[in-house]
């Protein structure tokens, strides 16, 4: 498997550590109820298709990305940072 | 027996190798197969279950019987294929499978007992008694099951591994593959063509022909001439591309050293992954037997094998040779054996209408529907109509047609398709994307097709590099392929499908008879296709027996899934480099050598080695020094490498403000030049990891991590950073690796740092002081994990040996001395200072009684989660230290005094122990329910693994010092 | 108190087998500047008296023996040369942190793709290239220094293992050529 770092460019997976779903960037306001912690936290999708998830550029440039692909196709459509996306 | 003037073997060089302790001679370029077929040797294995005689069957990797054991200096390798094996002088190899020698085989009684043997056998027979199970039945099956042996020690060979990367792939040097080399190659592509064999060709070696007006050979050789000119083209022979994979990989082992004596560094084998843009498969086909009553008698082999051994080798594999085979195709072996000089005794076609022109006898509509020979082939029965002839014959080449090499299109769970025309499967076009099968391989078996599909493929991917070629396609061949499927032939006796794991078509109809009916249980029922070749010569045949006996068609039957490797390979190849210390870095500190010189054995934390202790003469026990190395610190001076703690080196104006994100605590109030206990959770709530944190200037703190935890920190930190505040002003890296830094613990630590500073500090407990320290710019803390008076002095690293031995050697002076992680750990243990073996992941702030470290002043990652019902109470685990008389150990459980022991009445466990010499008993540090409020009481801990049953005392954790006076001293 | 005697961490350690050299380098002061948002033109202006800018990404340049690296987002290291004050960048000394091992001559680009999940041919890492990939389990920046020279940074405690890695491939190399048919 390789993914495309929009810094390093192409790059084998072995250079990245994976997360789990962007859900962990959505994180919930300061006292928001206990429901939307656990949701956050915990309760997660299962998609045969289109799917975000976070993966980290261990090896290369310490960027988290956002990586868009599909769990049938295994088709890699987009590969974000983190930190400079959009909302 | 050899044959003159034919084969590419080179006669001017012969080899010597040994097969079963006897000596031989083949040629420079023979295959064992092909050299023990020409000293006329055809008993080469026993089957797996039956352990029936076996000979040589086909001339590639696909070869099922002539798996030997190849005998080296250093390893043993199993199962080797005798068909691949090229000889060398000095090649040992011996038969496998076999109890007693290969001809009188003790196993073979199994034979003789197959009535009783048939599919399902195990199943159906070692059920009961279930006691039997352990002792009995698993034992003798292990015995008996398994193909060859290993030598019993360590392989020392040297195996390799590596990376290349490529716009085009061409897997499989035939007409196609190197007509699409040629195509990609001329056009400037970047091109990688792998090969299996150890000659480039294909088939065009074996079955001659010509191209473009050429002899095939001529036409190969100059093809490969342009290409081994061209800087762009990468040629590797020896090298079976075994597997497919995501976006463009693909992994493949060369056989670098094994065609000669091994010598050092030389690498058996390289595992390399391939990344390719595109990729063209031209691995051409595999022929396929027909099962007949007896037909694995040693002798009977494919026709193309024949073929191979004749015209690679030159060698014919007997005196009288017979053809039992379903195409024109195949008519090509007996012409070329008769105009060597061999005799045809006959040639059987089952096709009605098929041509008789051959000048030997042709029996067409007729079957081969027996045979006989103990150890090999001496005649075969023939049904032509109602009539039985038998003919002497101690040869059978045979041929059921062909199957595409699929296999790789397969890899990423792409089926494939039946087509009725040549009753195969071939590939589904796209179920790998950037990969185009051609040439037989996609059911193009002549010359001409392969050519031209070749050509085709590598134009596509020219022309999707953005480059520009004309090549021509030359002429060759193109005969139609027609053939008569035929799988089975009727009959009453044993007739084999898979050769290698002895399943027959009578199995596979029981399989059908019992249930068995979906191809994926047949095949664990039979286990017909489990053996080392995967079913490559019996998938097809057994699944149309299958759907013969269930009534359905081929298509609908369907195939099994063909995974990866398309060929074994040796995880001493794909682990190449990582055994023993290549597992993992090994991480040196810079008192590593010093520490050495002092005799201190040298455990492994993490990456890292660190000494464990330093021990002293006479001390016979890790414990007295341990004891010595505690005492000398409460009472004189000790010094510890700490260098392994992680380092983060944060600056910014919002440095602070991140700080008190990812802190539980509060650091934006820290002064400058002060030093902070720092609690870290996850999201979840549960404690991430803990260390302190320490501000150098009004926008600059340093913060330290365990040394279990500081990749993981960093992770954090970077995820924290980049998801939820990358706009703040503030930036970090890690310094660990930047400082060598030492602890000073003990009564006489002050004297001792400040004997080294240039000007003398007066630091606070929790200060932080730039220092002056033989000549070099470092920094001075006065933190503690030993809770005596503690300071921990850092230079850059390349000054750390050098400090490292020179605060050793003053400390000795003054009754001091260096310690180690033993010693380290009690001295922690008895102040009750945690490490990951507390905070392993599943205790919160509550749990170490440090709730009151979250603020409730801010908000901080993990503090809703850690607020949530559950993660705080009295129902909970919670920090304590217990004390006894007797050894107790981390791991044991903890019960109340009197209660039955089980899972049920489970009270908590412990985590950390030690001697204490200083308090003179047993203490841990363990997780007890509602434990702070039980201190005083009496638990029993129970440990069945080590067998300790003791009463412990429940005590406050920090049992030295508790009001920390030595540590403000 | 005597002056205290640095050392690093291979003691220049130098190596040759077959076409390929293998050697500790001293590459002088490295050091790390992070940029802080919204500073990029501060530290351009800052740079520029050293005759270098920030350097584009999987690149370096070199500017008389000062070389800038490029190491991340918004994130360089400056080798050979003492680091100009930087207002708007976190700067930190790095300069101990790294080992550094030049692998160079014909065959060079071979022995890393033993380790190197990467292509590292010229016409995909030309020289000037600079990445951060693995060599084996070990993070490392890769410098591609000459058409066969390259520069690798590894983490200083892990100098050992990365020398030996790079020499086993090296012997490895060597047999195969020294057994080609």
């Amino acid at each position: 498997m390789r993914l495309t770092c929009p810094l390093c460019g192409e790059r084998d997976r072995r250079e990245f550590y994976y997360c789990g779903a962007e859900d962990y960037l959505h994180r919930p306001a300061e006292g928001a109820p206990l429901a939307e912690w656990d949701n956050y936290l915990h309760l997660r999708d299962n998609p045969a298709g289109v799917t975000k998830d976070l993966w980290y550029h261990e090896a290369g440039c310490s960027q988290w990305l956002m990586v868009t692909r599909n769990t049938v196709t295994h088709e890699i459509s987009a590969v974000e940072l983190v930190a400079e996306r959009k909302a | 027996m050899r044959v003159d003037g034919k084969g590419l073997i080179d006669r001017t060089k012969p080899v010597r190798f040994r097969f079963d302790g006897k000596d031989y001679a083949g040629y420079k370029g023979d295959t064992l197969a092909s050299a023990l077929l020409a000293n006329d040797v055809r008993l080469v294995g026993r089957s797996f279950k039956y352990h029936r005689p076996r000979g040589v069957l086909t001339a590639g990797s696909e070869e099922p019987n002539a798996l030997v054991e190849v005998v080296g200096p250093s390893n043993q390798t199993p199962n080797v294929r005798a068909t691949m094996q090229e000889v060398f002088e000095g090649l040992v190899a011996q038969s496998q499978n076999r109890l007693g020698s290969l001809r009188f085989d003790l196993m073979a009684v199994n034979d003789y007992l197959s009535p009783f043997l048939s599919a399902g056998f195990y199943y159906k027979t070692f059920m009961w008694p279930r006691a039997f199970w352990e002792g009995l039945y698993e034992p003798l099956i292990r015995r008996a099951a398994g193909l060859g042996s290993l030598s019993g020690k360590h392989d020392e060979g040297t195996y390799e591994k590596a990376f290349a990367f490529c716009d085009v792939l061409v897997i499989g040097s035939g007409p196609a593959g190197l007509m699409a080399a040629l195509t990609a190659g001329r056009a400037g592509a970047d091109v990688i063509l792998c090969e299996e064999s150890h000659v480039l060709g294909g088939r065009l070696l074996s079955d001659g022909g010509t191209i473009g007006g050429q002899p095939a050979g001529e036409w190969v050789a100059s093809v490969l001439a342009e290409l081994q000119a061209l800087p762009n083209v990468r040629i590797m022979a020896r090298t079976t591309v075994t597997g497919a994979y995501d976006h463009g990989t693909y992994g493949a082992l060369e056989r670098v050293g094994l065609h000669k004596p091994a010598r050092p560094n030389l690498p058996r084998e390289c595992f390399w992954r391939i990344v390719a843009k595109h990729a063209v498969l031209a691995a051409g086909a595999l022929e396929r037997p027909v099962a007949f009553e007896n037909n694995d008698r040693p002798g009977i082999m494919m026709a193309s094998a024949v073929r191979t051994y004749l015209n690679r080798y030159g060698v014919v594999p007997g005196k009288r040779v017979t053809l039992f085979a379903n195409t024109d195709q195949a008519r090509g072996v007996a012409r070329e054996l008769m105009a060597a000089g061999v005799t045809m005794a006959a040639i059987i076609d089952p096709r009605p209408d098929a041509s008789a022109v051959e000048d030997c006898p042709v029996h067409v509509g007729a079957e081969v529907v027996g045979s006989r020979g103990r150890l090999g082939l001496s005649g075969i029965q023939v049904r032509k109509g109602s009539e039985i002839i038998e003919i002497e014959t101690d040869c059978l080449a045979m041929s059921g047609g062909w199957n595409p090499t699929i296999h790789l299109t397969c890899h990423m769970n792409g089926r494939p398709r039946w087509s009725e025309d040549l009753a195969a499967f071939v590939p589904m076009e796209g179920a790998v994307p950037g990969l185009v099968a051609v040439g037989a391989a996609n059911g193009s078996f002549s010359t001409h097709g392969a050519l031209a599909t070749g050509h085709a493929a590598g134009m596509k991917a020219v022309e999707a590099l953005g480059r520009k070629v004309s090549v021509p396609v030359p002429e060759a061949e193109d005969m139609p392929y027609r053939l008569k499927a035929l799988w089975a032939v009727e009959g009453k006796g044993r007739a084999w499908l898979d050769f290698a794991n002895d399943v027959t078509t009578k199995d596979v109809k029981l399989a059908a008879q019992e249930g068995f009916r979906s191809v994926e249980h047949m095949k664990r029922y039979t286990t017909q296709g489990m053996a080392p070749d995967q079913g490559k010569n019996s998938n097809v045949a057994a699944l149309a027996v299958l759907a013969d006996a269930t009534g359905r068609g081929i298509a609908e039957t369907g195939v099994t899934t063909f995974r990866p490797p398309y060929t074994p390979v040796s995880i001493a190849a794909m682990g190449a480099g990582g055994r023993a210390e290549g597992f993992a870095p090994q991480r040196f500190l810079t008192s590593d050598q010093a520490s050495r010189d002092r005799g201190a054995p040298m455990i492994e934390a993490g990456l890292w080695y660190r000494p464990s202790y330093f021990p002293k003469p006479g001390e016979t026990t890790w414990r007295e020094a341990c004891d010595r190395e505690v005492n000398m610190v409460r009472q004189a001076v000790g010094v510890a490498d700490v260098s392994t703690l992680g380092k983060i080196d944060i600056q910014g104006r919002d440095a602070g403000k991140f700080l008190d994100f990812v802190y539980t605590n509060t650091f934006s109030t820290l002064p400058v030049g002060r030093v902070r206990y720092g609690l870290m959770l996850r999201e979840d709530g549960l404690v991430l990891d803990d260390g302190t944190s320490a501000r150098l200037g009004e926008n600059h703190y340093l913060m330290t991590t365990t040394t279990a935890a500081a990749g993981l920190v960093m992770r954090h930190l970077d995820f924290v950073h980049q998801a939820f505040c990358a706009d703040w002003q503030v930036r970090f890296i890690s310094v660990t690796e930047s400082w060598a830094q030492f602890a000073v613990a003990g009564p006489k630590a002050r004297g001792l740092v400040n004997s080294f500073l240039e000007t003398p500090v007066e630091l606070p407990f929790m200060g932080v002081a730039p220092v002056r320290i033989g000549g070099v710019d470092g920094r001075l803390f006065r933190i503690s994990f030993s809770g005596e008076e503690g300071y921990e002095l850092a230079v850059p690293t390349r000054y750390g040996e050098a400090l490292f031995r020179d605060l050793v050697a003053r400390a000795e002076t003054m009754g001091g001395g260096p310690y180690g992680m033993e010693a380290l750990n009690v001295l922690r243990i008895e102040k009750g200072f945690i490490t990951h073996a507390e905070i392993h992941g599943r205790v919160t702030a509550h749990d170490i009684g440090m709730e009151k470290m979250v603020s409730a002043k801010k908000d901080c990652i993990g503090k809703a989660a850690a607020t949530r019902p559950g993660m705080w109470g009295p129902e909970r685990e919670q920090l304590v230290g217990l004390k006894a008389s007797a050894p107790i150990s981390a791991g044991a459980h903890l019960f109340v005094p009197g209660a039955e022991v089980h899972r049920e009445t489970d009270q908590g466990y412990v985590t950390s122990i030690c001697w204490s010499p200083t308090v003179g008993a047993w203490l841990g540090l363990g997780f007890l329910k509602d434990g702070r409020a039980r201190l005083g009481e009496k638990v029993r801990l129970v440990d069945h693994l080590r067998g300790l049953d003791v009463i412990c005392e429940v005590c406050h954790p920090v049992f030295h010092d508790p009001d920390g006076e030595k540590l403000r001293a | 108190m005597p002056e205290l005697i640095a050392k690093s961490a291979l003691e220049g350690r130098e190596l040759t087998v077959g076409t390929v050299t293998l050697a500790e380098v001293d590459v002088g002061p490295i050091t790390s500047i992070a940029v802080f948002p919204g500073g990029a033109k501060a530290v351009a202006k800052g740079l520029k008296a050293l005759g270098l800018a920030m350097p584009e990404p999987n690149s370096f340049t070199e500017k008389k023996g000062a070389r800038i690296v490029w190491t991340g987002r918004e994130q360089a290291f400056l080798l050979g040369a003492d680091c100009p004050a930087l207002e708007s960048a976190a700067v930190t000394d790095q300069s101990d942190g790294w080992a550094v091992l030049s692998v160079s001559g014909a065959g060079a680009v071979d022995v890393l793709a033993r380790w190197v999940p990467l292509d590292l041919r010229l016409g995909a890492c030309p020289v000037g290239g600079a990445v951060r990939t693995q060599l084996n389990h070990m993070n490392v920046v890769i410098l591609r220094t000459g058409d066969h020279a390259f520069e690798i940074m590894v983490f200083r405690s892990m100098a050992r293992t990365a020398w030996h890695e790079v020499e086993s491939a090296m012997h490895m190399l060597a047999a195969r050529s020294a057994t080609k048919i």
